[in-house]
């Protein structure tokens, strides 16, 4: 053959260790999981079935469902409010606003998750502090329950919504607000109509990055929820490792695939998904 | 025009500082209404910081700005209610062109039958009209320059702002709507205030023109006026070219003088009315380049001068000669080609003529 007709072959050989590395360590165990779960306990779909028929599964979802949402929705207002501000901040001021921002992802999951007990439980300082200035009488049940969790999973997720919002405000034409001013529009009519609609990829990307992270969220729901509220990673592990049913967790994982593909499938209409995670920009 | 629909605006003693740095020094204007008013000078001139100061985006450190004698320095922009065109046009991405035109209306709070009737009004005086649903982004750069002067213009506004309008376009597109500019200013016959740069620009454009150079208002005037009698050195170069004549004023009278430049004399006819530098003062002439002529061998003129061609350049409608003279330094000439008594060559001996009223004399700028 011709040098001219090989160099597809030769191309072909150059990428072979990475894609040897994906299936051994990415696809395969998938696949595998896949496998597991139409398998164990018996061949078939009896585990899926389980998701029509058992509440403990459907609670189990419905659960993670409403605190990714409620958690979603915290952390963009919040996230939307930081890179607002980091955004018409004085370059001094940006920098150690970005600082403050990303001080605590350097900071173990682990460790933070344990600073919210402390400071959320019966006898911690926000339960001491209220009843020492008399507003309750009884602690208020700040932590294992959907509260603590939604609380946490906030605080870690803050950043993550900041930074894709940030990048999008950053993009946005200052001349665009001096010209809407300039044609007669107030502050509240500049933001409304200039700078929300300009910033809403940003806001549409961090919420699928934060709603797909906070899906398959593990530490801080187990941490801060203390047993008492599954969300389906602490489920997964729960029916896995202590009641040694493979067949449903394997099948609850697919599940959760499943929903971050489709999450994803659906606002890669929406977006520019490359943009999101900071390739080809 | 229609005078009765500009307003006037006045600058009193206008200063913009920021920090140390001075950027606009004790500036005074008057515009007229409708009267179309460039801002002119390099980068840095601080005619930027003046408009920006009128539209009120930059507050001014001392002075006032006035519309209409009423006092509007601390209004905010969006209470001055004067349509700009930025530098860059600044049109909204997310809307359509009709949609971007109908921004000041809707803001306003005008009723929708009223809003489409203006916006139609506004994209049909800037030819637009079949573009209305488009986007920015599927315009060319002379389409989103028109969008953005039907935005700038749809409300009525008291003024146009116009922040160096035609810098973006390339050099024929430029030409094009330079004259439509001109045209539109006088079917809206509303007062604009144009910065650039483009001398050429402010020449073709504007009813007077107001040069500033380090912040400072160095002279205002009609174009011809500030061409042709050009105050200082600065305005002479900055506005077209010119060549420097440096000498001593000798045998002042009351129409004009000579000055003495090392052994040779340049007479000078001074126009009705100006008066003639003082007797042995030292003194600048500017000396347009257009106003010199090569002179045939037989050909006299009031003032010549001998020399070599250091080089020239052929421009198609004419020449550009740079040429060594003994006395007075190099000076350049630019000339048209089918009035060029001979081919130009380099090392080409000439004589150069011009008369006694081509020269005028200039002051150094302070620094």
């Amino acid at each position: 053959m011709s040098a001219a007709g090989r160099p597809g072959v030769g191309w072909w050989l150059l990428i072979l260790p990475a894609f040897l590395l994906l299936v051994a360590f990415y696809i395969a165990p998938i696949v595998q999981v896949l496998a597991i779960s139409v398998t164990e306990p018996e061949p078939g779909f009896g585990n899926y079935e389980r998701i029509l028929t058992s509440s403990a599964v459907q609670r189990v979802i419905f659960t993670t469902l409403r605190i990714c949402i409620i958690t979603t929705a915290l952390a963009l207002l919040l996230g939307y409010a930081i890179a607002y501000a980091i955004t018409l901040a004085r370059p001094v001021a940006r920098g150690w606003w970005i600082l403050a921002v990303l001080v605590p992802l350097w900071i173990s999951v682990l460790v933070r998750a344990f600073a919210w007990v402390t400071l959320l439980r019966r006898q911690g300082l926000v339960n001491n502090a209220l009843i020492g200035a008399g507003l309750i009488e009884e602690p208020l049940p700040l932590v294992w329950n959907e509260f603590g969790i939604v609380v946490g999973m906030v605080h870690y997720m803050v950043p993550f919504a900041v930074l894709p919002m940030l990048a999008s405000m950053r993009e946005i034409d200052p001349r665009l607000l001096a010209a809407a001013r300039g044609l007669g529009a107030s502050r509240g009519e500049v933001f409304r109509r200039v700078f929300l609609p300009l910033s809403m990829p940003g806001v549409i990307a961090s919420g699928v990055l934060v709603f797909i992270f906070s899906l398959g969220f593990y530490i801080t729901p187990a941490i801060l929820g203390g047993g008492k509220t599954l969300m389906v990673a602490e489920w997964i592990s729960l029916q896995i490792l202590d009641l040694i049913r493979w067949g449903l967790g394997t099948m609850m994982a697919t599940m959760l695939v499943v929903a971050i593909l489709v999450t994803l499938a659906i606002f890669s209409r929406v977006v520019d998904l490359r943009r999101i995670f900071g390739a080809g920009a | 025009m229609n005078e009765a629909k500009g307003h006037a605006l006045s600058l009193r003693g206008l200063s913009k500082k920021y920090g140390e740095f001075v950027a606009v020094s004790d500036v005074s204007l008057e515009v007229g209404r409708g009267e179309f008013l460039t801002l002119l000078g390099p980068s840095g001139s601080g005619k930027t910081t003046i408009l920006m100061a009128v539209a009120g985006f930059v507050a001014p450190s001392a002075g006032a700005i006035l519309l209409d004698g009423r006092d509007i320095t601390p209004l905010p922009p969006e209470k001055r209610d004067f349509g700009m065109v930025f530098q860059g046009y600044a049109l909204f991405p997310h809307m359509t062109v009709a949609e971007n035109v109908t921004f000041p209306l809707r803001v306003r709070g005008m009723s929708r039958a009223e809003r489409d009737a203006k916006v139609r009004g506004a994209l049909d005086l800037v030819q637009l009209g079949a573009f209305a649903d488009r986007l920015p982004k599927q315009l060319s750069g002379g389409q989103q320059q028109r969008v953005a002067l039907a935005r700038a213009l749809v409300f009525d506004p008291a003024l146009l702002l116009l922040d160096e309008p035609l810098s973006a376009l390339d050099k024929k597109l430029r030409a094009e709507l330079q004259e439509e500019l001109k045209a539109l200013h006088q079917r809206v016959g509303r007062t604009f205030v144009n910065v650039t740069h483009d001398q050429e620009e402010a020449l073709s454009l504007s009813d007077r023109i107001a040069i500033l150079n380090h912040g400072r208002l160095v002279q205002a005037g009609a174009p011809g006026e500030l061409y042709e009698r050009p105050r200082t050195r600065f305005v002479a170069d900055f506005l077209g070219k010119s060549n420097f004549l440096d000498g001593m004023v000798h045998g002042a009278t009351a129409s004009g003088f000579a000055l003495e430049a090392g052994a040779v004399r340049v007479a000078v006819r001074l126009p009705d009315g100006a008066a003639a530098p003082p007797e042995g003062a030292r003194t600048l002439l500017s000396l347009r380049p257009e106003k010199v002529a090569l002179l045939a061998e037989d050909e006299g003129a009031e003032n010549i001068a001998e020399g070599r061609i250091l080089s020239f350049a052929y421009l198609g409608a004419g020449f550009s000669l740079r040429v060594a003279t003994e006395h007075l330094g190099e000076i350049r000439a630019v000339l048209p080609a089918w009035k060029a008594p001979i081919a130009p060559a380099e090392g080409l001996p000439v004589r150069l003529g011009w008369a006694a009223d081509a020269a005028v004399p200039v002051l150094e700028d302070a620094a």
